[in-house]
């Protein structure tokens, strides 16, 4: 059988193409919806004292203590199986005391909890107490509960994901199959025009596309010319991005998210790189920083899992900190075996550019996310700015110096002011654009 | 057979075009050893270190400039002591209380809140409970007692001595017995002798401004 040359084949090959693209780059929807939150399952509750209770609790006890997990202080929950209501009065209203009066189970507890001294707390009545112990002993069913209830969420929740990747599936295929149709039922109509002898119009006579081109002489030309411009352009465009870092985002040992940190709970930049406000580098935080919180915060909340990342993540992320910094969460003690956690460095200028944080952030009050860019919506870190001496300068020209209650240099500021015929000074006229000032 | 090669040259630039750029990985440099420090770099990783590691504790016993030893024990005699007898050496000036705010806002308000009532946003999202507020009675808090506190942390709380100096952490306390003031309904403490000494910073100022100009 003779095969039929196809009209058009170079169109066939890019709609092909375009099909293989879709099918195999299929794009994976960010799902917009948020994570369902965990279902309130209602607390074992006899009456409105365990609410205050548990109001009392969390402002007053749960900076050392928990109900089912030993923090600073013991878990409380069963106390009253081992201690007498009256013991538990006076032990809450002034512990020092009972330890000073020499009663036995004082000073046992005392010294079980390496001398911790419990605060005293006169102002709590004989019922508030009895209210927060009732909330005490709420049974850890409830939170039983909730997990389990959180779990039926997030499948429910992966359910929906899979069903939409299942469609787009389904609709690719079906896409594909609508295209093999066609291929073949042009195929068959070609046949049967050939079994009967049907004329097919204008395929034979045609010149191939590329002897048409050749011999057009003036577009060949034109051709060449656009194709060493756009060659030109796009080599150029590589040369100029060497050295460049934007975006780069590399995978930390630890998944810290910023948008955890500084995103949802608003912590501020510097209260972890504290150095950026008096040297020259922002710092990395060591990790005593991190344990200021994370030696209460063991675990995410339900809430914190997204998508990407479970809460089973999140938390093991956390037991490498606690590894890191040798923090034996069951007895709540230092271990002493530390291990260095190696960052991987994302910013970092080239040694004959001088950069000093300080001199930014406080002299000139630069806001961080000026050049780090939306830090607080960084799931993973990346560098945002180019950070190439273009972008430095732009900025220095842009830039209005704060003068404001600078008494130091009010002078050499009304001078300088007078010389350019301006009321602002840009860091360019003070001499920020001066070699010297960053290459030395 | 033609087809085939189409095919392939196509998915091949779509492939290209797709799968360009990988962000895990740092971009190509034009000359690294202009790029990279002779000197030992922050943070950097050199073999001369112990584990290759620049960022170390300075060598024992080693004081810095200007740094003056707190002798008070971190234990609850300690605290007591602290409690009673140590004072705030910095003069309550309203400049001292501006300065303590910032660093107040950027350490403490998070958990402490930024009036000082335990209500942080940390507290408020439930992720720290149990923050007292200043002016708890059964902690009856001190200006001592307050660096103390700073300097080694209590119970759940941490040290913050890394993250700020000595001054700033007094600089702190006044503003911290401020916002107890505040919620007590006190008037905070600003000493009175800030009138007669302003006037002579000022002056300071101005000849060190006139000498500026003078060098020049």
């Amino acid at each position: 059988m003779k095969q039929v040359k196809h009209r058009n084949s170079a169109s066939k090959i890019l709609i092909l193409g375009t099909v293989f693209l879709f099918t195999f780059f299929n794009p994976v929807f960010g799902q917009e919806e948020t994570a369902v939150d965990a279902t309130q399952v209602a607390e074992a509750s006899s009456g409105a004292d365990v609410a205050k209770g548990e109001e009392l609790f969390k402002s007053l006890c749960a900076a050392c203590h928990k109900r089912y997990k030993k923090m600073t202080g013991p878990a409380l929950f069963g106390v009253t199986e081992r201690r007498s209501t009256e013991w538990l009065y006076s032990w809450i209203k002034n512990s020092a005391a009972m330890i000073a009066s020499g009663d036995a189970e004082a000073v046992a507890i005392y010294e079980e909890y390496n001398k911790t001294a419990m605060n005293a707390f006169p102002q709590l009545s004989n019922t508030d107490i009895d209210n927060i112990l009732a909330y005490v002993n709420v049974p850890k069913a409830a939170p039983a509960a909730a997990v389990a209830g959180a779990g039926d969420a997030t499948v429910a929740d992966g359910g929906s994901g899979v069903s939409t990747n299942v469609l787009l599936a389904i609709l690719a295929l079906v896409f594909l199959m609508l295209v093999v149709v066609l291929f073949l039922v042009n195929n068959t109509l070609r046949r049967f025009a050939e079994a009967n002898n049907v004329e097919l119009p204008g395929s034979k006579e045609r010149t191939p596309i590329w002897k048409a081109f050749v011999q057009n002489q003036f577009l060949v030309l034109v051709s060449a010319i656009f194709l060493l411009l756009a060659s030109g352009y796009f080599v150029y465009g590589y040369f100029m991005q060497v050295g460049v870092d934007q975006g780069y985002a590399p995978i930390q040992p630890i998944h810290y998210s910023h948008k955890i940190h500084a995103g949802d709970n608003k912590i501020e930049c510097k209260y972890c790189h504290s150095s950026a406000r008096v040297s020259k580098t922002s710092g990395i935080p060591s990790l005593n920083v991190c344990m200021n919180c994370h030696k209460s915060i063991s675990e995410v909340a339900e809430t914190t899992a997204t998508e990407d990342h479970s809460k089973e993540f999140y938390d093991g992320e956390i037991a490498k900190l606690y590894d890191a910094v040798g923090w034996d969460v069951d007895n709540q003690k230092y271990t002493g075996e530390t291990k260095p956690v190696k960052w991987v460095r994302i910013h970092n200028l080239p040694d004959f550019a001088y950069f000093n944080h300080s001199q930014h952030v406080s002299v000139a009050g630069v806001e961080c996310q000026k050049c780090h860019g939306p830090v607080e919506e960084m799931e993973v870190m990346y560098q945002h700015a180019p950070l190439t001496m273009g972008w430095c300068i732009n900025c220095h020209r842009e830039t209005n110096v704060k003068v404001a209650d600078n008494k130091y240099y009010e002078k050499i500021h009304k001078e300088l002011s007078k010389k350019y015929g301006v009321d602002q000074l840009t860091a360019a006229q003070m001499g920020g654009l001066e070699c010297g000032k960053c290459h030395y | 057979m033609k087809n085939t090669i189409k095919i392939l040259a196509v998915a091949i630039a779509m492939i290209c075009v797709v799968s360009c750029k990988k962000d895990t990985k740092p971009n190509y440099q034009y000359m690294p050893n202009m790029y990279e420090s002779v000197g030992y770099e922050t943070y950097g990783e050199y073999g001369v270190f112990p584990g290759g590691q620049e960022a170390m504790l300075p060598a024992e016993g080693s004081i810095p400039r200007g740094w003056i030893p707190y002798e008070l024990e971190n234990s609850n005699e300690g605290y007591q002591q602290a409690k009673d007898s140590l004072k705030n050496p910095i003069r309550y000036t309203v400049d001292n209380q501006e300065k303590g705010k910032a660093l107040y806002d950027i350490y403490c308000a998070i958990c402490h809140g930024a009036k000082g009532d335990g209500k942080g946003t940390l507290v408020q999202r439930e992720k720290i409970l149990g923050v007292p507020s200043y002016d708890d009675i059964g902690r009856a808090i001190t200006e001592g007692s307050i660096y103390h506190v700073m300097y080694y942390g209590i119970n759940s709380m941490g040290s913050y001595a890394s993250q700020t100096s000595e001054h700033e952490r007094w600089q702190i306390v006044q503003y911290v017995e401020k916002l107890k003031a505040d919620l007590e309904g006190k008037t905070a403490r600003i000493d009175t002798d800030v009138a007669v000494v302003a006037p002579k910073v000022e002056e300071e100022h101005h000849e060190s401004t006139e000498d500026h100009s003078n060098a020049h």
